[in-house]
């Protein structure tokens, strides 16, 4: 990993740095100040993300509360990802894609039999990848929320219409996020197989924290 | 203290003088309602009550019963939690519900999904349209900045907490403070993100009928919405449940598309057994 150049633009001294699998769950715990950058190494992998306050998780990342302030579904370098008590957990400080969803949520093996059909009820998938890293950390089922999908396209049409499309994002494109708190970053690396949001196969992400 | 009121006696005639007031916003024991459907019978009917402007409410809802929701003076804003009575952690999955339905304005026939892919609710009916998937609670702090205090003792007291307290009634907690669903109060989303606010104030009198596909610990509060700049500006939510039929198998919103059917599909597997 030394001859890339996914750390350009760092500043700070990296203090973690690792790939996730494709298809599988992170949890890293990211302390104020530091800067988490999310690589997406082969272009168009959406990375699901959720993040909880290290000193009290029942405080976590609200979507609804981020899309309110700002006033936009979209995530830009900019925006600053509340909890459900209205606090900055973290702030985008760069980001090389133009935008990102926080509206789609995670799938899951239950709503894979909504939307693709029973067929696909044993597939892998995101809810299960939040609540194995989550079990690990002594939440459950009821500390998955709304979540952030880093490289995912979900727009909006003018009738309402809205689905997951084809990404924006391309190999070597990154995400930095700023915690303005301590925080526990829960991910999973969308194993999803059934529509666009991983280019319909998923791939690894790279994770480099800078203090 | 007043002195009259010094001993027991006094204090207890006093408590009961208070009985037969009526004020706008309170629950109707028995429940009664002069303007029911012409197909629900009085005996039907198990919940009358107006929800206080910046106030709230929490209830749990038998498979197939009706709950009409009216905004009495255009200006109210519900806020809805959802979860299936007999395992809490499943609850209302606000993107599983736009997301699976391709639909980013829940209305009339658009169903409430759980995190479980399952249909907790149904809109069965539906003359306001403005409602709001995107944007949530309130919060302490907000309402904070907007107007100068957000807490439940004061004046302005937020949805979230507002939330907190209903759910807590059934003993959840702040862990089960999910994203909710906001009605009356609506959003529209624009080609570059966006968010329309559409906030009235309203008609008076629009309301909106929910059809309790499972067994429903139902938590609403009625807080001004998020993005609400006016000065504090909320007003009444009155509350009518009924009793009715399960969803039978050809039922229209049951059918309307195989993501719904599925979600149908599903809550009836819950209930075989």
């Amino acid at each position: 990993m030394k001859n890339d150049n996914h750390s350009d633009g760092l500043t700070g001294p990296v203090i973690h740095d690792e790939i996730v699998a494709a298809r599988a769950p992170w949890m890293h715990r990211v302390n104020a100040g530091e800067t988490l950058r999310i690589v997406d190494l082969e272009g168009n992998q959406a990375v699901d993300f959720l993040l909880y306050a290290a000193a009290d998780d029942a405080e976590r990342y609200s979507a609804q509360d981020t899309i309110a302030a700002q006033a936009n579904i979209f995530l830009r370098s900019g925006s600053v990802l509340l909890s459900n008590e209205g606090r900055p957990m973290m702030t985008i400080v760069a980001t090389s894609v133009e935008y990102h969803d926080t509206i789609g949520g995670a799938c899951s093996c239950e709503s894979n039999s909504l939307r693709y059909g029973h067929h696909t009820k044993a597939q892998h998938a995101c809810v299960d990848n939040f609540l194995e890293a989550n079990l690990r950390d002594g939440r459950g089922k009821r500390d998955i929320v709304s979540n952030i999908n880093f490289f995912m396209n979900v727009p909006v049409e003018a009738d309402g219409a809205l689905g997951i499309v084809d990404g924006i994002s391309a190999p070597g494109l990154t995400v930095d996020l700023r915690a303005e708190m301590d925080v526990i970053v829960v991910v999973s690396n969308c194993p999803q197989i059934n529509n666009p949001c991983n280019g319909f196969n998923p791939t690894p992400v790279r994770m480099i924290v800078t203090a | 203290m007043s002195a009259t009121l010094a001993d027991p006696n006094a204090a207890r005639a006093h408590a009961r003088s208070m009985e037969g007031t009526v004020v706008e916003a309170m629950p109707i024991l028995p429940p009664r309602a002069d303007d029911l459907p012409a197909d629900v019978t009085p005996d039907d009917l198990v919940w009358e009550e107006t929800i206080a402007a910046g106030g709230y409410a929490s209830r749990a809802l038998a498979r197939g019963t009706r709950l009409r929701l009216i905004d009495l003076a255009g200006d109210a804003c519900a806020s809805l939690l959802l979860f299936n009575a007999a395992m809490p952690t499943e609850r209302l999955n606000i993107a599983d519900t736009v997301k699976v339905q391709w639909d980013a304005y829940p209305s009339q026939g658009s169903v409430l999904l759980s995190d479980m892919g399952r249909a907790l609710a149904s809109i069965e009916q539906d003359d306001a349209g403005t409602h709001d998937a995107f944007c949530g609670a309130s919060n302490e702090a907000s309402n904070r900045r907007r107007y100068g205090d957000g807490s439940n003792s004061g004046a302005h007291p937020n949805a979230r907490d507002r939330l907190l307290l209903g759910a807590a009634k059934h003993g959840l907690g702040r862990r089960d403070v999910h994203p909710c669903m906001n009605l009356f109060k609506g959003v529209r989303i624009a080609a570059d993100g966006t968010v329309v606010p559409q906030l009235g104030p309203f008609a008076a009198g629009r309301s909106l009928v929910l059809r309790a596909e499972m067994d429903l610990i139902l938590v609403v509060a009625n807080c001004p919405h998020g993005l609400d700049a006016r000065p504090w500006s909320i007003t009444p939510l009155r509350v009518t449940a009924w009793r009715g039929p399960v969803t039978a198998a050809d039922d229209p919103i049951r059918t309307a598309t195989p993501e719904r059917l599925r979600a149908f599909l599903n809550t009836e597997d819950l209930y075989r057994r």
